[in-house]
């Protein structure tokens, strides 16, 4: 892992041009899920699926939010175009708090927010026209007679490289990578300025995921297009991404524009996260000192008490287990929350300890 | 590993075609290879390529029909395993052969205990009595890294999360000390942190039993951390064939290349622009004239579309199917 230092916020988008305006603010937000239980199936207590998570995206960026498979990225895309209604926090869109909006002025902020999601075959209807699907936004939000809206749609289909003559065609009758064109071109139907992408290339093959990248990033350049990716694959994520922020049980635990994020991890889980990735290069390997945490993530609707990563941290301290640290800026535009970064914020954690950590690394242990 | 020694299991020629009413797909073609004792053989390829189909077809695990194994020859332990019985084929798969699927939720049944499902095939298989097989189940789970082994055994898959259910396939897996191990993306359906954990089990095993495993995967990263040897397939057929470190140092077939260069790398400064394979994996209708690769070839020439090319070396254990010479270009 290089050690040079970038720095951090230079070079990308956020942070040193003031005259970059914010599309979307996030303060506080949080999602829980209620869990009912015993005989009168009252509440007995929540899943906390998103806990308090507060940030920014500026106009033309992609934010990239990366993490495992249940710390709430999705919910947190989800929650921020209000699919799911907040329990609590603001998320302003173009000077517009959308939680507290009313239906029906909600119904016509959509058309500057959409979504792709993550897999094509269970998002498109499959008894619907490809025509009909990119379509349909249309005739939701506009009064276009038949002609204009068929232009529009092909228009759509140029756009995302999609023949035209399969406007008739039915989802089945696809591929997954084009099917996830379609899904795009749905999306860009209301010329939206703002677009969440909820892990759109999961379901692809890698010589696929590769095309639809290439597109999502020549579609932002041609329509001034703001991303929040959503996505576990931190390869990818460090390709579109001009900032990242790393999730885990709910939470942000990192932020910072990716270079800084990659070259130089502040947090002990993103550091881990990142040298769990296999490279493709198999001299690489072997030399790596890998690590590995130890047992599963807790379970969102019991959270340990204190720092929410201190049952699988290398690092964990006393004061870990007792409260929970602070979500502070290291450094210009590099946020954190770790008790190890206040003993030494230049530093922040070392490789010290990593190597001691890759010999035990096996055993599996069942933490409390 | 020598080179020398006597393959554990040698495939020659194979042919899988699937009968549809719309025609034969030819899904595994002219398919060969070996497995030398010891060995991990990485198989790359995306979906559709015909991994999994080759080496279900190994096994006799496709539904017949549609599926039917047209050709070939499966040599394992001195017999033919397309030419035995459904009884003797079934003392070879968990036997000699153990086999660990991509969805540790959808393979392990979920009405049985984890200790029921990893005794079974201690008891059909090796006549054990039910405490052998319970302590041998505990050492099993024990084995692959499950804590309080001996309690576990009551619990049922739910009750495991997605890492500890893949450990628990695993074991059963190896429950009968089989000769080769086959994992179909075993570590697909996992996060990353939890992939490092059985990928880091899968290297202490093989120290510890030293059986031959071929592993399955469309992540290129995954293969060069833990294999030996690196099968690439494409359209059914193996295109290219090496040594790990050769075959990700001098890849030769243009398919391995571009798929190397696909896949952004964690270190190292960021392309403007992903390097991209245009167009779409072919539909394997049609029956194999020509190479499967050449509409998306960067290479392809006249020859491509009549003659599919058959394996050539090109240099030590390394072969690669293509008309195309790599290295006559770079000159």
């Amino acid at each position: 892992m290089s050690a040079t230092q970038e720095a951090p916020g230079a070079g990308t988008a956020a942070g040193t041009e003031p005259a970059r305006r914010k599309l979307v603010e996030v303060h506080d937000l949080k999602l829980y899920f209620p869990i009912y239980g015993g005989l009168l199936r009252r509440q007995v207590g929540n899943v906390k699926a998103v806990d308090g998570v507060s940030f920014d995206i500026y106009e033309g960026e992609t934010l990239g939010i990366v993490g495992e498979s249940g710390c709430g990225k999705s919910t947190c895309g989800r929650a921020v175009l209000r699919l799911y209604e907040l329990t609590e926090g603001s998320v302003v869109i173009e000077g517009e708090d959308i939680a507290k909006l009313a239906p029906e002025k909600l119904r016509r902020k959509r058309p500057s927010m959409q979504m792709v999601f993550q897999d094509p075959q269970a998002s498109l209807n499959p008894r619907m026209t490809v025509a009909g699907i990119i379509g349909e936004p249309l005739d939701e939000h506009t009064d276009w007679n038949r002609a204009r809206k068929l232009e529009r749609i092909y228009e759509l289909m140029d756009a995302v490289g999609l023949n035209r003559d399969f406007a008739n065609r039915y989802p089945h009758a696809f591929s997954g990578g084009q099917r996830q064109r379609i899904g795009i071109a749905r999306a860009l139907a209301l010329n939206p300025r703002f677009i969440v992408c909820d892990e759109p290339i999961a379901a692809l093959d890698v010589s696929i995921q590769a095309q639809v990248v290439n597109l999502l990033e020549e579609l932002q350049d041609q329509f001034g297009l703001t991303y929040m990716f959503i996505s576990h694959d931190l390869s990818m994520v460090k390709h579109i991404a001009d900032r990242v922020a790393v999730m885990y049980l709910g939470k942000i635990i990192e932020l910072a524009p990716v270079d800084a994020l990659y070259a130089q991890p502040l947090h002990p889980y993103t550091e881990a996260l990142m040298s769990a990735v296999p490279e493709p290069d198999p001299s690489m390997e072997n030399r790596k000192d890998r690590i590995v945490l130890k047992g599963d993530v807790p379970s969102p609707s019991n959270p340990p008490k204190g720092c929410n990563f201190c049952t699988r941290c290398p690092k964990v301290m006393d004061i870990c287990r007792e409260i929970e640290p602070e979500y502070r800026e290291y450094a210009p535009g590099h946020f954190a929350a770790c008790h190890l970064l206040d003993n030494n914020t230049k530093a922040g954690p070392t490789g010290a300890a990593r190597h001691e950590h890759n010999q035990t690394s096996i055993q599996q242990g069942e933490d409390a | 590993m020598p080179d020398g020694a006597m393959p554990v299991l040698d495939v020659k020629d194979l042919k899988t075609v699937f009968r549809t009413r719309g025609g034969d797909i030819h899904a595994v073609n002219s398919v060969s290879f070996h497995l030398r004792p010891g060995e991990l053989l990485g198989v790359v390829g995306e979906s559709g390529s015909g991994k999994s189909v080759t080496m279900m077809s190994l096994l006799g695990l496709l539904p017949s029909p549609p599926a039917e194994v047209r050709e070939g020859q499966v040599m394992l332990g001195g017999r033919d395993l397309l030419r035995i019985g459904a009884e003797e084929m079934r003392a070879v798969r968990g036997r000699e052969v153990g086999f660990v699927f991509q969805d540790p939720m959808t393979s392990l049944n979920p009405v049985f205990t984890v200790g029921f499902q990893l005794m079974e095939p201690l008891r059909k298989h090796m006549g054990m009595n039910r405490a052998a097989a319970r302590d041998r189940a505990v050492e099993l789970l024990e084995l692959v890294g499950i804590p309080d082994a001996r309690r576990r055994l009551k619990d049922f898959p739910h009750q495991f999360s997605g890492g500890m259910r893949q450990r628990v396939m695993i074991a059963i897996a190896l429950a009968c000390d089989p000769k080769v191990l086959i994992a179909d993306e075993p570590t697909t359906a996992l996060d990353v942190t939890i992939q490092a954990q059985i990928l880091e089990l899968v290297k202490e095993l093989r120290q510890k039993l030293g059986m031959a495993i071929i592993w399955i995967t469309h992540d290129l990263g995954v293969i060069a951390g833990i294999a030996d040897r690196v099968m690439v397939m494409y359209g059914g057929q193996v295109v290219e064939q090496g040594p790990v470190r050769e075959l990700f140092a001098n890849p030769a077939h243009p398919y391995t290349r571009a798929l190397l260069k696909t896949v952004p790398k964690l270190h190292g400064t960021r392309d403007q622009k992903l390097r991209v394979i245009e167009g779409q994996p072919p539909i394997l209708a049609a029956h194999p004239a020509a190479c499967p690769f050449r509409a998306r070839c960067a290479h392809a020439f006249e020859r491509c579309a009549r003659e599919n090319p058959a394996r050539r070396p090109i240099g030590a254990g390394h072969d690669v199917a293509c008309h195309w010479d790599h290295r006559e270009a770079a000159q």
